[in-house]
């Protein structure tokens, strides 16, 4: 099932700290990278698109205005893994992965919901954690039973705050794996947020850049992410080339001079 | 993954599922055998002994028994053994969901003021007992007051949350603050009151099983019977609440009307426990945590485990009150303290000890 997750206009502030001001993006199916400096409006955008924030401007889901969706439809179709997911202290993985379909979920466990959750760990080669605590597993493993369970209602939109952060290069690289592999059998949108540009390079059809709470460009990445546009974004010096298996090779240098003699570097408020 | 593989594969994760799932039931059944091993040994104790074989005679064959022995246990020892259970069920399970929805393991009907305004509703009663308008209500002013005063506390509580829209450090702390204000008025009260009064309050808040009668019961038992159900019906969302509140949010969870609904739903079980049995502490604190580590806190097994942890500890504490001094019945109060405090401090260190 293709659906697109539309945002025209989506402004929003905490109180009076203004930190979306006029995002215009489309996430169609396919991997968006979503990249920027820290504090430009990232983990709140995603909060906005998947309606745990109310914005102003609009937020479309296949041209319904999200605020007409009842939230536990909402909560099937568009899938959002936080930043920090909270991890109980008492429940087991399967418990966890379950959780993901609490919208299905009656007093008795039904086949098919087992069914989900036994093929969703089989597929990311936990299924012998299955009754571990989430609490006594690595942060990579906790980070694929989230991911699991983000994916355990079939959505068909996906939003994933920053979910390779703390992972060494293995578990990046098997997480992105298994986004990918998800994203394409079953024709996601999906969205992440990412720091690592060479990762998102890697695995993102397009990647947005967000900047002070706007779009300052998107598109396929080796149009994106150019050194011009590191050295404004970002306020580093960098060098961009092709790497050998064609994807792009991003290396930052340092900092840019005149960056640091003004003392206000890009981005940053 | 193709979709004959799927079904070749052997059901790993399910299979260890459900094998831990058989475990915890079967925890809940043992924990129902001690309750009902407890509540047998609480009809048998009292001032005269009584054996096993006459009290199942009492319950099931009646003919078969002596008048007394019938009459002493369908009139005095049977409703107190159903009170104690009911109301260690009701703070077990009220403890529990307490703790649930504002996700902090200090959260029980004590710590956040609850029993503190019932017991200056029960002192109110006391000490304005001689008035008319009180005197009419009779015997009972004690209990309306009590619940009223927990209801209001309750509501408070409620009302408070609702404006910070289910906050939970919110509602904890007007918790401590609903629980410091009722403390000071409750110290007020005793100070102004006469010494048979102030005697009369200090008895109220040792708590009592004593002078129950089978309406009582039935009010109990038809709170828990609205409770429960609700209750049941939304483990799952109680669950996800376990994930933090966004999470279980963009889950499709609606977590302020969830915890609203739950406060209100415990604060009555609380208030009605509390307004007939008086202050009986640490039930509602402890049976959770003890819930907790022996079956996980899927609230399928959480909830049960709790409110029948909830009842044995209550019966062994009742059951204890009355054989400590023979022939007298020790304060019910002191006697769950004093089982509940050594065996919390347990618990407490032992979690330490593991997580360093």
């Amino acid at each position: 099932m293709l659906m697109n997750l539309c945002a025209t206009q989506v402004h929003f502030a905490y109180d009076r700290l203004e930190v979306l001001r006029g995002v215009d993006l489309a996430i169609t199916p396919g991997i968006t990278a979503i990249v920027g400096p820290n504090a430009a409006g990232k983990s709140t955008l995603l909060r906005c698109l998947c309606g745990l924030l109310r914005p102003k401007g609009k937020v479309q889901l296949d041209q319904r205005d999200i605020r007409h969706i009842p939230r536990n439809e909402l909560a099937e179709t568009v899938s959002y893994l936080p930043q920090h997911p909270g991890i109980p202290a008492a429940l087991t993985v399967f418990e966890t992965v379950l959780l993901g379909r609490v919208q299905r979920l009656a007093w008795h466990v039904a086949a098919p919901d087992l069914a989900a959750v036994e093929s969703l760990l089989g597929e990311f080669g936990i299924s012998s954690l299955g009754n571990r605590r989430v609490n006594e597993l690595s942060g990579g493993q906790a980070q694929l039973v989230f991911l699991a369970q983000a994916l355990a209602c079939n959505p068909a939109v996906l939003l994933l705050d920053e979910p390779n952060a703390g992972l060494d290069f293995h578990h990046q690289f098997e997480m992105c794996a298994c986004i990918r592999e998800r994203t394409r059998a079953r024709g996601l949108s999906t969205a992440m947020i990412m720091h690592d540009l060479n990762l998102a390079a890697r695995v993102a059809d397009v990647v947005q850049v967000l900047v002070d709470g706007r779009i300052r460009c998107g598109g396929p990445p080796e149009c994106v992410l150019t050194e011009e546009l590191l050295a404004e974004v970002y306020g580093i010096e960098a060098h961009v080339a092709q790497g050998h298996d064609g994807h792009l090779l991003v290396t930052p240098v340092g900092l840019r001079r005149h960056t640091l003699a003004s003392g206000n570097p890009v981005g940053v408020r | 993954m193709s979709e004959t593989s799927l079904q070749c594969r052997p059901m790993i994760a399910t299979d260890g599922y459900c094998r831990r799932q058989r475990q915890r039931l079967l925890l809940v059944g043992v924990a129902l055998a001690l309750v009902l091993m407890a509540f047998l040994a609480n009809v048998m104790v009292g001032p005269v002994f009584l054996s096993p074989h006459v009290v199942c005679n009492a319950l099931f064959a009646p003919d078969r028994v002596l008048a007394l022995d019938k009459t002493v246990i369908w009139t005095f020892r049977l409703p107190t053994s159903v009170f104690a259970l009911l109301i260690g069920l009701a703070l077990g399970v009220s403890g529990a969901e307490m703790q649930t929805i504002l996700d902090n393991p200090l959260a029980s009907p004590y710590t956040l003021g609850i029993a503190s305004a019932a017991s200056f509703g029960a002192a109110l009663a006391i000490v304005c007992g001689g008035s008319a308008a009180l005197q009419a209500f009779g015997l009972a002013a004690t209990s309306i007051s009590a619940f009223f005063f927990a209801m209001i506390a309750s509501l408070l509580l409620w009302g408070l949350s609702r404006i910070k829209r289910g906050a939970s450090d919110v509602v904890i702390l007007c918790g401590v603050a609903i629980l410091f204000f009722f403390n000071a008025a409750l110290a007020l009260l005793q100070y102004i009151s006469s010494e048979s009064q102030s005697q009369a309050i200090v008895f109220w808040m040792f708590g009592s099983l004593q002078g129950v009668t089978w309406p009582k019961i039935a009010i109990l038992a038809g709170v828990l019977l609205l409770a429960l159900p609700i209750l049941a019906t939304q483990v799952w969302k109680l669950t996800a609440l376990r994930l933090g509140d966004d999470h279980a949010r963009s889950l499709g969870v609606d977590v302020h009307r969830l915890r609203l609904r739950t406060l209100l739903l415990t604060s009555l079980l609380t208030a009605t426990a509390v307004c007939f049995a008086g202050a009986i502490g640490f039930i509602g604190l402890v049976a959770p945590h003890l819930a907790r580590m022996l079956v996980g806190e899927e609230q399928r097994c959480f909830l049960p485990m709790s409110g029948l942890l909830g009842a044995f500890l209550l019966l062994l504490a009742s059951v204890a009150s009355q054989v400590v001094i023979p022939g007298s019945i020790f304060p019910i109060g002191s006697a769950t303290a004093a089982i509940g405090i050594p065996f919390f401090l347990v618990l407490v260190l032992r979690k330490r000890g593991r997580c360093s």
